[in-house]
């Protein structure tokens, strides 16, 4: 084979892998996850293998940082600057559909069927986002700890009552081990307080807006529910049960040093707690009248309202629903895989599994935050309401307030379509 | 008597010693916690914290979290980004608001008053008041670059340094140090034939050190402090400035000792900076009189 042959050969080669790059339509995907070594090793893999997996999308990442992505999301919007794919917070997805960011998402329903309720993103009966995984909140405590109590062991059938609930505060108070009997996470501070913390008041019977037309707070957020629930919130710290500040150091570490009975925690600090303690368990929210609740919805992908392919970006966002990339989401960062195949798969959530009770507690417990456009105004007013009253603040006058501010709002947007 | 004069005075010597080694230790504590911290593993660090072990280089030292920041996020890519839209917006910044401040307190024009008097006051308008306008203009801004004429000045240096350049307060330091110069000065050169370009260049400038220095330094830590505006403009980590940097190590596990490492790294070019102006700035404040 002569020189000419073989350069020929390079040069033909050359065109027709360029003509096949050439032929992939770029799609820029935002993603939250930069400075996370593990999720941003996954997220990169699942881009590779579909950029290589067929010829005529080449999905671009651009990682932001979590503490700044939703600010960069709204400044992008404003300068018209979004990107074909994104991933959004699930309580903050209708907002931004609502704002026009997004755009419903055309995957096969199918896809999704066997998928946890806190990883779909629908509203206005539209599903626009769906995440490859879920988080939970659950009590964290030792089994040695209830033994030594003398405490029932509650189970996701048979949860502590409040009234077990608070025997169990009152014990672990009298027993002089700790600092505090409970720690609800009072230094974390933002999103932490309505997802970690509105679950109690659902539980109680009340709710952060009136889930029957989302168009008001009234009587939910300032009924006798509300009221019994503020009471018993007022009370964890005024009968000094839990510390009402709390260093940022000790919410990461108090309960491995044995400041705390009980934590209030989610999926993501459980493996902390399992390797501190052999012996750390994890109980279900405590039913305090209306059923045991816990939060649901993680981050979520879905396609923004600019993208001119709707069809590439629904095309990647259905390719990595796959249950190999959903466990490996899992077995990564230790979040919640969303459907029985990827949980029976993983590390931490499969049968006998030390996370197991996590998936179980999402699947019967867990309760989306409102969907509804309002939910981002509605949970800061909510952060401050519970922080106010922490601080003690009159309870009804409180929560009258901000049911005040909550509705104002609604109004001055329309009631946000509804 | 002299003896009990020369005691006193030796007790006097010792208590303001005292009190200055105490101010002293209050003010460095912070930055030695950060570096002790930096090289301990996280548990260690957070147990520490409870005790004077916080300050000293105990228990298990390393350089991992180190190693660690620089896994974790493109440490260097931030910190060169940050020092480059900082130095340059403090050149450009010094140049155009010390010719503005020649302008007003030197030559005589129209409406210099109410201009000045504008000028001042944008330093009661907090820039968030301005930022979403100011996005909205960056965001379609023609700019000629390598790839010829482009619109939109989203992701990029010219974005960050540009809206920075001309400030209030750098005019107002800079209108407040040239007031104080002697006028015969000025009058002399031109008598003598000076241009205005000349008088700035070989009069005023050179006896500018002090103002200089204090500008800069103030310029340099607010830009160098920036977060809000790199983060709404700004989409692309190969821009990234140090502070929105930082937003890497705040998961929700955070990593304390990788947090003071990053913190650590990123304070080296703040203290280098203020190190090398440190004595025309004190210069600048004893002559300015605005001592805290």
């Amino acid at each position: 084979m002569g020189k000419f042959t073989v350069l020929a050969g390079v040069l033909l080669g050359s065109a027709l892998l360029s003509s096949t790059a050439m032929a992939q339509t770029e799609l820029s995907l935002w993603y939250h996850g930069a400075g996370n070594e593990v999720e941003a090793k996954i997220i990169g893999q699942i881009v590779s293998d579909f950029n290589a997996s067929q010829s005529d999308w080449a999905v671009k990442l651009e990682s932001f940082p979590q503490a700044a992505y939703n600010d960069s999301v709204v400044a992008g919007a404003l300068a018209g600057n979004l990107p074909d794919i994104l991933d959004v917070d699930g309580p903050v997805m209708p907002n931004w559909a609502w704002s026009g960011y997004l755009q419903p998402l055309t995957i096969d329903e199918a896809k999704i069927a066997d998928f946890l309720p806190g990883t779909k993103g629908i509203w206005d009966g539209k599903l626009y986002s769906i995440g490859l995984w879920d988080a939970a909140v659950a009590m964290v405590t030792r089994k040695s700890t209830l033994e030594e109590l003398g405490l029932r062991t509650p189970t996701v059938d048979a949860p502590w009552t409040k009234d077990e609930f608070m025997a169990a505060l009152d014990a672990a108070k009298a027993s002089g081990k700790f600092e505090f009997a409970f720690d609800p996470g009072m230094a974390w501070t933002g999103e932490w307080y309505p997802y970690a913390f509105s679950p109690f008041l659902q539980s109680f019977g009340g709710d952060i807006i009136d889930r029957t037309s989302y168009t008001t707070a009234e009587g939910v957020l300032n009924g006798d529910a509300a009221l019994e629930f503020g009471a018993w919130w007022q009370s964890l710290f005024t009968e000094g049960y839990s510390p009402l500040a709390q260093d940022p150091a000790d919410r990461d570490s108090g309960f491995a040093n044995g400041k705390y009975a009980f934590s209030w925690n989610g999926n993501w600090a459980a493996l902390g707690a399992l390797t501190a303690f052999d012996d750390a368990i994890f109980l279900p929210a405590p039913d305090f009248g209306n059923g045991p609740k816990i939060g649901a919805a993680s981050w979520q992908f879905g396609v923004s309202a600019k993208s001119e392919h709707p069809e590439g970006a629904s095309a990647f966002i259905a390719f990595a629903l796959q249950d190999k990339y959903l466990t490996a989401f899992s077995d990564g960062i230790g979040l919640i895989p969303p459907t029985p195949a990827s949980a029976a798969a993983s590390i931490n959530y499969k049968a006998g599994g030390p996370m197991e009770a996590f998936y179980e507690l999402s699947a019967k417990q867990a309760l989306l935050r409102p969907a509804t456009p309002g939910y981002v105004v509605a949970a800061k007013v909510f952060e401050k309401a519970l922080a106010d009253i922490a601080n003690g603040a009159d309870v009804g006058e409180t929560l009258d307030a901000a049911v005040d501010e909550i509705d104002a709002d609604i109004e001055k947007n329309g009631n946000y379509g509804f | 008597m002299a003896a009990i004069q020369s005691d006193n005075h030796g007790l006097r010597l010792f208590v303001r010693y005292a009190v200055l080694t105490l101010i002293a230790v209050i003010f460095i504590f912070p930055l030695i916690f950060m570096l002790m911290s930096s090289l301990k593993p996280d548990q260690q660090l957070l147990t520490d914290t409870e005790s004077l072990r916080a300050f000293l280089p105990v228990g298990d030292i390393s350089l991992d979290n180190y190693f660690a920041a620089f896994r974790r996020a493109p440490v260097g890519l931030f910190v060169f980004n940050s020092v480059l839209v900082t130095g340059l917006t403090v050149l450009l910044s010094l140049a155009v608001c010390s010719l503005a401040a020649f302008a007003f307190v030197f030559i005589d024009w129209r409406g210099r008053e109410l201009l000045l008097t504008l000028i001042l006051a944008t330093l009661i308008v907090p820039f968030e008041t301005i930022a979403i306008p100011l996005l909205l203009i960056s965001a379609n801004l023609p700019w000629i670059g390598l790839e010829g004429i482009t619109r939109g000045w989203l992701n990029s240096y010219q974005v960050q340094i540009v809206p920075f350049i001309a400030d209030g307060l750098t005019i107002f330091l800079f209108v407040q140090y040239f007031k104080d110069l002697p006028g015969e000065l000025i009058e002399a050169a031109r008598v003598e034939g000076a241009s205005w370009g000349q008088v700035y260049r070989k009069v005023v400038m050179p006896l500018a050190g002090p103002v200089l220095a204090t500008a800069a330094i103030l310029k340099f830590l607010a830009m160098y402090n920036q977060y809000l505006w790199p983060l709404m403009v700004v989409q692309q980590e190969a821009y990234r400035p140090v502070m929105v940097g930082l937003q890497y190590f705040f998961q929700l596990n955070r990593a304390w000792g990788e947090i003071m490492a990053y913190l650590s790294l990123i304070t080296v070019p703040v203290l280098a900076f203020y190190l090398f102006l440190q004595r025309a700035f004190i210069a600048s404040i004893a002559s300015t009189g605005i001592k805290g």
